[in-house]
């Protein structure tokens, strides 16, 4: 799947999947103004396991917000496939992170009082996907995270581990390339946090899907073929592993 | 987007029942009272229309005094002579009928038995202008009038409360302290709003002024004229002789008026216009209102679901697609109230009708107008509260604490 769109969208020179080149990310203005990226250049590979740790404040959760266009860079520029962010649309933005990212919160962010199968299916009505077709692919997903049976559910019924299946379901079920995890193991126990991981692992593994994941857990970021740390909003290290691929 | 939009907000709706009725209430309110009062109105309208043909269309009736706007009237006029009444009677071509209409209520007697009713007294040409016939016995005549007979018509009313419902007719019934002998019982005419129009006597006038007022002038004359397309020429001939016989300069105004049904219609609809106009009011007043409560109900419900916001925004959700959801939320809220309000509404207006004796009118155009003003006071009134929710900042709205 990532290897099609990159075979589509490259022109000349293949460019990597994700790409940031001198960001900044300045939060207010004048005295107050807050420096939380300070001219970050990364690349990520189709299909990478990428692990961003750093101390709180040091601009892992900035970038990853710019990477999920839920945020745009103050300067410098980000592309993805090539195509530079900044210039899209919100209504382009949306799009962007409807089909090709899916999002993993710490807080898990479900809808309270809602049944599983609902939150799942919840990007595909953005999408425009017809009700039947929705459950059939939520069902799919739920299934995917190892939540067959458990699709009516509702959140407030589900353990903080399921919880967060869910919330993976609900990432890959429009069969995004990228997923961004945002600390999906911080408030879960370390048995919990571990099937989480292993989760994560197997649709990287199984998928080809690239994952990227702040974290700030050592073991947890010891899984991944690329670190990343930052401090003080900059990149400090930067290292891939050997690719098993 | 519409379609998943409608579902999505009856939910949210749902999950906070108690506020969401409560919100509704000043919709429901204003929309019941709309739908209620325009079908008292018509109820209202249709009764008295009935009344006014059950009185004969070619009925006129004079009064001393002119109404100066509403039911303002100018007093210390003469009344009618009998002199007036037998002046119409011999010059007016276009009257066929004309008589002498008093009332009072007395203490009615038979037996052990008594009642406040009604007592009239009318020449015999009142009831060929009513059309108003006897069940049993006789209607008096021009000889009873002649003579001042002791002789009374009664209503079914009466029969029922004081003769028990036995026939009452050849009975001395007694009024205050005359008697007068039943030779009639009047057709049922059933019961007006307040007002039972069978409890009631009626007697010759002569009788009537000679035994119970003592004095044989008039506050009212009825008449008919020949026929109904003579009503206007029969009008102008009792116009121009009551003012000869009144001693009204050429050039000055009348001190008496002449009506005809379409006179009394015309009032009622002046006065329906009145209380439409008012109603209007209070219902606009009322959606406001309603419409300041969903609003700020719906500013309460982005801020608690900001978060939510947030998440569908990461997911995928364009702008326009919060917008939506909101604005469907609180035209959910707005039309749902609507509706409440329009069957409130005519549960409302069917209780007054039974409990008035009026006929119960379901308000054809005033419903779907209702309706469709309060789905547009829910988008007005959803309109901000929707962009504030469509403006948040995708991640911002997910950091929100």
């Amino acid at each position: 799947m990532g290897s099609s769109t990159s075979d589509t969208l490259s022109r000349g020179r293949d460019p990597a999947l994700l790409s940031l080149r001198g960001v900044t990310k300045v939060y207010g203005q004048g005295g107050a103004a807050v420096r939380a990226l300070d001219g970050v250049d990364l690349d990520i590979g189709t299909g990478e396991f990428v692990a961003i740790t750093g101390a709180s404040g040091s601009g892992k959760s900035t970038t990853m917000s710019i990477i999920g266009c839920l945020d745009v860079p103050t300067g410098g520029e980000y592309r993805i496939e090539g195509l530079p962010v900044q210039d899209l649309s919100s209504d382009v933005l949306a799009a962007l992170r409807n089909t090709r990212f899916g999002f993993v919160f710490q807080q898990f962010n479900l809808l309270a009082r809602t049944s599983a199968l609902e939150n799942v299916a919840m990007p595909l009505v953005y999408a425009g996907v017809g009700s039947r077709e929705r459950s059939v692919r939520a069902r799919e997903a739920l299934a995917a995270v190892g939540l067959a049976g458990r699709e009516q559910a509702r959140t407030n019924e589900l353990s903080g581990g399921e919880q967060q299946r869910v919330a993976i379901a609900r990432a890959i079920v429009n069969q995004p390339e990228i997923v961004l995890a945002d600390e999906p193991t911080g408030n879960l126990d370390s048995r919990m946090g571990e099937e989480i991981m292993q989760l994560l692992l197997a649709l990287n593994r199984d998928r080809g899907i690239t994952v990227i994941m702040v974290t700030h857990d050592a073991h947890c970021a010891a899984h991944a073929q690329h670190q990343v740390v930052f401090r003080d909003g900059r990149i400090v290290d930067n290292a891939r592993g050997v690719d098993p691929s | 987007m519409i379609v998943p939009s409608t579902g999505l907000a009856f939910s949210a709706l749902l999950r906070n029942k108690m506020r969401s009725a409560l919100t509704m209430l000043g919709i429901i309110i204003g929309v019941g009272a709309v739908v209620m009062m325009q079908s008292m109105g018509g109820g209202a309208t249709a009764y008295v229309s009935e009344a006014i043909s059950g009185l004969g269309s070619n009925m006129l009736f004079v009064i001393p005094g002119t109404q100066r706007g509403m039911g303002q009237l100018t007093t210390g006029v003469p009344l009618f002579t009998m002199g007036d009444l037998d002046a119409i009677r011999h010059l007016a071509r276009d009257v066929a009928l004309v008589t002498p209409a008093g009332s009072r209520v007395e203490r009615v007697v038979y037996g052990g038995r008594n009642r406040s009713s009604a007592v009239g007294g009318v020449g015999p040409e009142y009831f060929e202008i009513r059309s108003w016939g006897v069940t049993s016995g006789r209607l008096y005549t021009q000889e009873d009038e002649r003579q001042g007979g002791s002789v009374c018509l009664i209503g079914q009313t009466i029969v029922d409360d004081i003769f028990l419902s036995r026939s009452p007719l050849g009975k001395d019934l007694r009024v205050r302290d005359k008697t007068c002998r039943v030779i009639g019982v009047l057709e049922s005419k059933g019961a007006a709003v307040g007002t039972d129009q069978d409890d009631t006597v009626f007697m010759p006038y002569s009788t009537f002024t000679r035994r119970l007022v003592g004095s044989d002038r008039t506050a009212t004359i009825l008449a008919a004229a020949v026929s109904t397309d003579r009503i206007d020429e029969a009008k102008e001939e009792m116009i121009e002789i009551l003012r000869r016989r009144r001693h009204i300069a050429p050039g000055d105004d009348d001190n008496f008026s002449v009506r005809d049904p379409r006179d009394i219609q015309a009032v009622l609809q002046s006065v329906m216009g009145m209380l439409t106009t008012l109603l209007a009011g209070v219902a606009a007043v009322s959606l406001v209102v309603g419409g300041i409560g969903i609003m700020n109900i719906m500013l309460v419900s982005v801020t608690e679901r900001t978060r939510e916001i947030g998440v569908r925004l990461a997911i995928g959700a364009r702008s326009r697609d919060i917008l939506t959801q909101f604005l469907v939320e609180a035209t959910t809220l707005s039309a749902v109230g609507g509706g409440i309000g329009i069957v409130f509404g005519l549960v409302g207006a069917w209780a007054v009708a039974r409990g008035l004796h009026v006929p119960f009118v379901i308000p054809g155009i005033s419903m779907p107008v209702a309706f469709a003003v309060s789905v547009l006071v829910g988008i007005a009134f959803g309109v901000w509260p929707a962009r504030k929710a469509a403006r948040l900042h995708p991640l911002e709205a997910l950091r929100f604490e």
